[in-house]
């Protein structure tokens, strides 16, 4: 362990940052001269330097694996309970760090451009600065409550920036969609986080104690703990049944999806689930139960993504289900392999939407994808960096995702899930579909009418090139064997992986299996959209796929609407009939009492001489008596 | 020799008749002179009791009182003209300033 104070100012710098520019546009509030390169050198400067500290941080632990340890102050100390405001940087912390760190710097440059135009420019990058000051604070946190910190940050901070727009009432209803389904999941990480207190308050509570002491717990209670952390993981991570925020979150600018979707939020219920590996390694039931969420959270979601129009929302859908992989892969015991999805999803992710943010501001913020069409020729540029993550995220080699689907898949199989394997094959399929049903829509297929096009932003194009080569590389950073490499990135994370073995024969014949699949998607996209922008029909399933399985709608008849006649009943009924008028009568009666001993005090000197007698009577009168 | 419990039967009686007099008469004169018989209901009792106990002090507090007495009337008196010439009214019920204003609810 490594005392190191640079843990605490990675997140203060963008923390520090987010404060100054509040502070700064409270003030230009009445003064108009504050120029915005001012919120510009905040908003960028504050990232950048957490970068740069996060690097430094990286390669020193990089070249001893020794974990830093940072701690801020003794938060709560109350006989034996011990609670330190205390940071730590392991391996799992470096894995997150390096992509949160890197990919939200360069969502922030993509944002700066894609943003400066807008008025509100200053309260964007406030926000955006405290979202990534949560998300660090989440990975960087040293016990579950300054996680959960985080985790709650990067909540509010998620709700803020999806109705940033909060002229319009659907974004301010996509936000609260947001942060209510993320409080339902909330209450099921505390609920987790009360139980492990109860059980092991008094040991320590911070990971590394937890670690050591989870086995007092007995099992039956340690499956519901990992069952309420894992709660927290649905709402925070978008799985069914918690996920139906994830699409409506489009309502808020791109650069805030891209961070959601990237670099922070949705990562963050994987990231939990592999902190506590040590949890969830020995509650088997649990691991199985999340792997099938996640599966089935695949498996909708990449169905759904099949026939929306909305070029985010299909984004959405995918990394709904591209979560439901890593939650299959964490589920049954492959946590480097989630955690390695989760980076090089980052890369493709970030890029898809950045990609998708570069289409909509040339379109003027066209977003239906059955509007657009024949773009290769006008934005080759943007075309190569789709196609590029499109592959990525098809799992084709050898970019990225890939490496890191086929791990998940092998994982899958060997583990003998078959269920899951083969939903997870299948939604591999669609994923394959889908997305290159949304590029040759967007690209290829013959356009309806003549477009319109702004000029392309050179910053945007160069902070595209840079994911992009993220997306293509990532993935030979966990080169398994069968490539050649030793998968040094699972080897160095050093999570206690569930091992199987497979014969490089199987291997080689899932590994053609997977890439088959990922191409008769491919293949199916190509034959129909090529020519053609309208959608073939899918029998009996068109309808439900169209109308996203009628799940919103569920929603609202089964939680929303009962909730609202409810509250009707009791502002209508109970409210007003009941307490009102109860508090009334009462009142009425203290107002009718009042009107009688308001004649008492009548300002008549003589009545008060005839009180003062009568009192001066009363005490002789109880003298004499005692 | 009179019986010193007289005394404190009319003591007592002309108290009363001040008490029922402050409080039953509405004339601001009368009431008055109901307080000036309280005051000298108690002088004949602190005189009474001075000869009763052969000690001077009583009496002494009684000639205070008296004096005293004389001093307040003069500005009673003084306090009554300027009510009169104020309101026109020495009517006891017509000063109800002190009372707070009534709302016809």
């Amino acid at each position: 362990m490594i005392e190191s104070s640079l843990l605490g100012w990675i997140i203060g710098s963008v923390f520090f940052s987010s404060v100054f520019i509040m502070l700064t546009s409270l003030y230009a509030k009445d003064n108009d001269d504050i120029p915005q390169s001012i919120y510009t050198l905040l908003g960028l400067g504050g990232p950048a330097i957490s970068l740069l500290f996060s690097a430094m941080l990286m390669l020193e632990f990089y070249q001893d694996a020794n974990p830093f340890y940072f701690k801020a102050f003794s938060w709560l100390d109350i006989e034996g309970f011990k609670v330190d405001a205390a940071l730590m940087l392991d391996a799992l912390g470096v894995a997150m760090l390096s992509f949160v760190s890197f990919v939200g710097f360069i969502i922030h440059l993509y944002a700066h451009a894609y943003m400066k135009d807008d008025p509100s420019y200053a309260r964007f990058f406030a926000w955006f600065n405290l979202f990534m000051a949560s998300m660090f604070l989440l990975i960087l946190a040293d016990n579950p409550i300054m996680l959960f910190i985080g985790w709650e940050g990067v909540g509010l901070c998620s709700y803020l920036l999806i109705s940033f727009y909060f002229e319009s009432e659907e974004n301010v209803e996509a936000g609260n969609k947001a942060f209510i389904l993320n409080r339902i999941g909330d209450f099921g990480f505390l609920s987790g986080l009360a139980l492990l207190f109860i059980y092991l308050g008094n040991t320590g509570l911070d990971f590394a104690s937890l670690e050591a002491n989870i086995h007092l717990i007995k099992p039956s209670t340690l499956n519901l703990i990992a069952f309420l952390l894992f709660v927290g993981a649905m709402g925070k991570s978008a799985q069914i049944p918690l996920y139906i925020w994830l699409p409506d979150a489009m309502a808020g600018p791109t650069p805030v999806s891209a961070l959601i979707h990237a670099a922070t939020m949705v990562t963050a219920g994987v990231y939990m689930v592999a902190r506590f590996h040590f949890l969830y390694a020995i509650t088997e039931e649990i691991g199985l139960f999340i792997a099938y969420v996640g599966a089935f959270s695949a498996l909708l979601a990449a169905l759904i993504a099949m026939r929306q129009d909305d070029i985010k929302k299909i984004l959405a859908y995918s990394t709904m289900s591209q979560l439901g992989y890593m939650f299959m892969a964490v589920g049954l015991g492959a946590y480097s392999y989630g955690i390695f999805h989760v980076f090089t999803h980052a890369f493709f992710k970030a890029l898809l939407f950045m990609g998708a943010g570069a289409i909509i501001l040339v379109l003027h913020h066209e977003q239906d994808i059955k509007k657009m069409g024949a773009l290769k020729h006008k934005m080759p540029f943007i075309f190569a960096m789709m196609l590029i993550a499109t592959l990525s995220i098809s799992g084709l080699p050898p970019f990225s995702g890939f490496f890191s689907k086929d791990a998940i898949l092998n994982h899958l199989f060997a583990s003998g899930n078959y269920p899951i394997f083969t939903m997870a094959l299948l939604t591999a399929g669609l994923t394959s579909y889908y997305m290159f049903r949304l590029l040759l829509l967007v690209f290829i297929s013959p356009s309806s009418k003549e477009q319109h096009l702004l000029p392309q932003n050179k910053l945007i194009n160069i902070t595209l090139l840079i994911l992009s080569i993220g997306a293509i590389f990532a993935g030979l950073i966990n080169l398994p064997a069968f490539f050649g490499g030793n998968e040094n990135y699972s080897l160095w994370l050093n999570l206690p992986d569930a091992h199987f073995h497979l014969s490089h024969s199987t291997e080689f014949i899932l590994l053609s299996v997977n890439i088959t699949v990922a191409l008769s998607g491919v293949y199916f996209a190509f034959s129909h959209y090529r020519q053609s922008s309208k959608d073939p029909s899918l029998g009996f399933l068109d309808k439900p796929i169209k109308n996203k399985f009628y799940i919103d709608e569920f929603y609202v008849m089964i939680f929303v609407k009962p909730l609202a006649w409810l509250s009707v009943f009791f502002v209508k009924v109970v409210d007003e009939k009941i307490i009102d008028a109860f508090i009334h009568k009462i009142s009425f009666g203290y107002q009718r009492l009042s009107y009688y001993s308001d004649n008492v005090q009548n300002g008549n000197v003589r009545y008060y001489a005839l009180y003062m007698s009568v009192g001066i009577v009363c005490i002789f009168v109880y003298l004499g008596v005692s | 020799m009179i019986d010193i419990g007289s005394f404190f039967i009319l003591g007592i009686l002309l108290f009363s008749i001040g008490i029922v007099g402050i409080i039953s008469r509405r004339n601001i004169f009368v009431m008055y002179m109901s307080v000036e018989l309280m005051l000298n209901a108690v002088n004949l009792i602190l005189v009474a009791l001075s000869h009763h106990y052969e000690d001077l002090n009583g009496q002494v507090m009684a000639i205070m009182i008296i004096a005293i007495a004389a001093a307040e009337a003069s500005i009673f008196l003084a306090l009554f003209v300027m009510l009169f010439k104020n309101a026109h009214s020495l009517d006891a019920n017509f000063f109800e300033l002190l009372a707070q204003e009534k709302h016809n609810d």
